[in-house]
């Protein structure tokens, strides 16, 4: 198999002894649809970082494209769009000249660097903002131009850090129909979010990081059927302030008045739950998932892991 | 140079020059105005009662210097201010992501610093022809000894913009360090006028070399042997450039 990016034994330790990353091993398949996920400070953008050659690595070897990073670097970074979680770009610049400049920086003519420039911007919808200095675009075109400005050498691997952080729904969803696209072309995209909901519907495989170590990883698909157990909330039509003593079996609780949640093992018919309900008197008008399910794994994963290390700690 | 190196380079020349010319109120009126403004204090008003100085009239003596340190104060401010904005902004990131080779990023900054460095000294120069008559003794020794001062100073301000982790970090060295070596660099003076023992002091000033050498090739008087003064300006530049490539080379304050 072809991979986009294979990472071994990678260590990075700051300079005031943080140890971020505790050699972490990590493959993607080219083509993939990729997320890192993890809780804040976990070790994902400093992964990115150094695979992009922000960050200085402490340990490890990175292969992007095949290129290895310590003795190929031109190589990767040609290899590899970024797009990070923080806008860097000089506020006072023409949208147009920020993403001129950057295919400048890979040595595309400028005639090139001019019709990409009109391509990318369009398929962003930020063609019209082409004159407009960046600093006065909004939260969600600064991370489109951002992204607009990761593809103007075309690369065959795109590193997306958070990309749709602070978007609103409607332009959230359009960059996925985006990213989408783009991937299907072949584009292996990597990303990494705090939106499980996109990582679930848009990535094939993930990866989830805890305190530097890869706590769980492969098909999102095949790690969803690992979760054991699925948590519901119904709403009630009527007031209801206990619960019926067999419901406590599923952990049945008291949101608030009207409503209830529960919990109930994977591949268990929902129907002994609504039986109960009924013979409780209690007039169940809607159901639905508490969250959503790659949130669930998250949260129990990245939970555990964090216990774990408080007990190791005692 | 490969084509794409190429490319790189002028890519960041273009957007340095882009912009000093963008913010020209701020880069190249204000050596403008004060250099004006020495030519007529100092030039016309207290000049015509100095007399002569080095065989020369005082204003002729003070325009070789006046353009020197101006070309000096905007090839180091250019420099350091633009790199250090980049850093500031995080937008360095885009170099630092790109497959563009240190030297490359270093002689596109320099470049950039050298430019506006001239800018600033043609425009000086243009402006100190209302005031005194000029012509230029050796032609070679004027454009070598002023292209070498602001690829010095440009390289200083690139070193300076690392190391900076505020912006009060690139203020502090042109004002407490900078401006004292220039104004005692023999911009208004001959150094033959100092006592012996401020002679010898004044040598360990690379400005004097400078600034003389640049007289040197204008009028052509100068305090110290210009043969010293390339060979001052020669480290400089090795020196320097060999530290700034070191900086990028391991990334200091620009990856963590």
């Amino acid at each position: 198999m072809a991979y986009a990016l294979e990472i071994s034994g990678l260590t990075k330790i700051y300079d005031n002894g943080f140890q971020a990353l505790n050699g972490i091993d990590l493959n993607v398949a080219s083509g993939d649809f990729f997320a890192l996920l993890g809780p804040n400070g976990a070790g994902k953008s400093t992964t990115l970082g150094i695979v992009s050659s922000l960050v200085n690595k402490t340990e490890g070897s990175v292969k992007v494209n095949g290129f290895d990073l310590d003795t190929q670097r031109e190589q990767v970074k040609r290899s590899l769009g970024v797009v990070p979680q923080e806008f860097n770009f000089n506020t006072f610049e023409k949208v147009i000249d920020i993403v001129v400049q950057q295919a400048g920086y890979y040595g595309l003519p400028r005639k090139v660097a001019l019709e990409r420039a009109e391509k990318y911007l369009k398929q962003l919808d930020l063609w019209e903002k082409r004159d407009v200095q960046s600093r006065m675009l909004s939260g969600g075109m600064k991370r489109r131009l951002m992204i607009a400005r990761a593809l103007m050498h075309e690369p065959k691997i795109l590193i997306l850090d958070e990309p749709t952080a602070g978007v609103d729904i409607e332009i959230r969803r359009t960059m996925w129909t985006f990213l989408t696209r783009l991937n299907q072309q072949g584009t292996t995209i990597i990303l990494t979010t705090h939106y499980l909901e996109e990582a679930e519907s848009l990535c094939r495989n993930l990866a989830i990081i805890g305190r530097g170590d890869i706590i769980a990883r492969g098909a999102t698909k095949e790690l969803l059927k690992e979760k054991a157990n699925s948590t519901f909330v119904v709403d009630l039509h009527d007031a209801v302030t206990e619960i019926p003593e067999a419901l406590q079996a599923f952990g049945a609780r008291v949101i608030d008045d009207y409503s209830l949640e529960f919990s109930i093992q994977k591949g268990a018919s929902l129907n002994r739950v609504f039986d109960l309900l009924n013979f409780a008197g209690i007039n169940a008008i809607s159901i639905r998932p508490k969250t959503n399910r790659l949130e669930e794994l998250f949260v129990d994963l990245t939970g555990n892991n964090a216990e774990q290390e408080a007990d190791n700690e005692q | 140079m490969n084509s794409n190196y190429w490319v790189a380079f002028a890519t960041i020349v273009s957007k340095e020059v882009r912009r000093f010319l963008r913010i020209w109120p701020q880069t190249l009126l204000p050596p403008a105005i004060t250099m004006v403004l020495y030519f007529v204090i100092f030039g016309n008003l207290i000049g015509s009662r100095i007399g002569q100085m080095g065989g020369f009239d005082y204003m002729q003596f003070i325009v070789p210097g006046l353009i020197m340190m101006s070309v000096i104060t905007n090839s180091y401010g250019n420099v350091s201010s633009s790199f250090f904005s980049n850093k500031f902004q995080k937008s360095l990131e885009e170099l630092l992501v790109a497959p563009v080779p240190n030297w490359i990023v270093l002689f596109g900054f320099v470049a950039g610093g050298v430019a506006r460095g001239l800018a600033c000294g043609v425009i000086v120069l243009l402006l100190s022809l209302w005031f005194s008559k000029l012509t230029i003794a050796y032609p070679l020794v004027t454009v070598s000894v002023i292209l070498l001062t602001a690829v010095v100073f440009s390289l200083a301000g690139f070193i300076n913009a690392v190391f900076a982790t505020k912006f009060d970090d690139v203020t502090i060295v042109p004002t407490f360090i900078l401006t004292p070596l220039t104004y005692l660099g023999g911009v208004f003076y001959s150094v033959s006028l100092l006592p012996e023992v401020w002679q010898w002091v004044s040598k360990l000033n690379p400005i004097l070399y400078m600034v003389n050498t640049f007289r040197f090739g204008i009028i052509g008087v100068s305090d110290i042997p210009v043969l010293t003064a390339y060979i001052v300006l020669g480290i400089f530049v090795v020196v320097l450039t060999g530290w700034a490539m070191y900086l990028l080379k391991t990334g200091h304050g620009l990856r963590s």
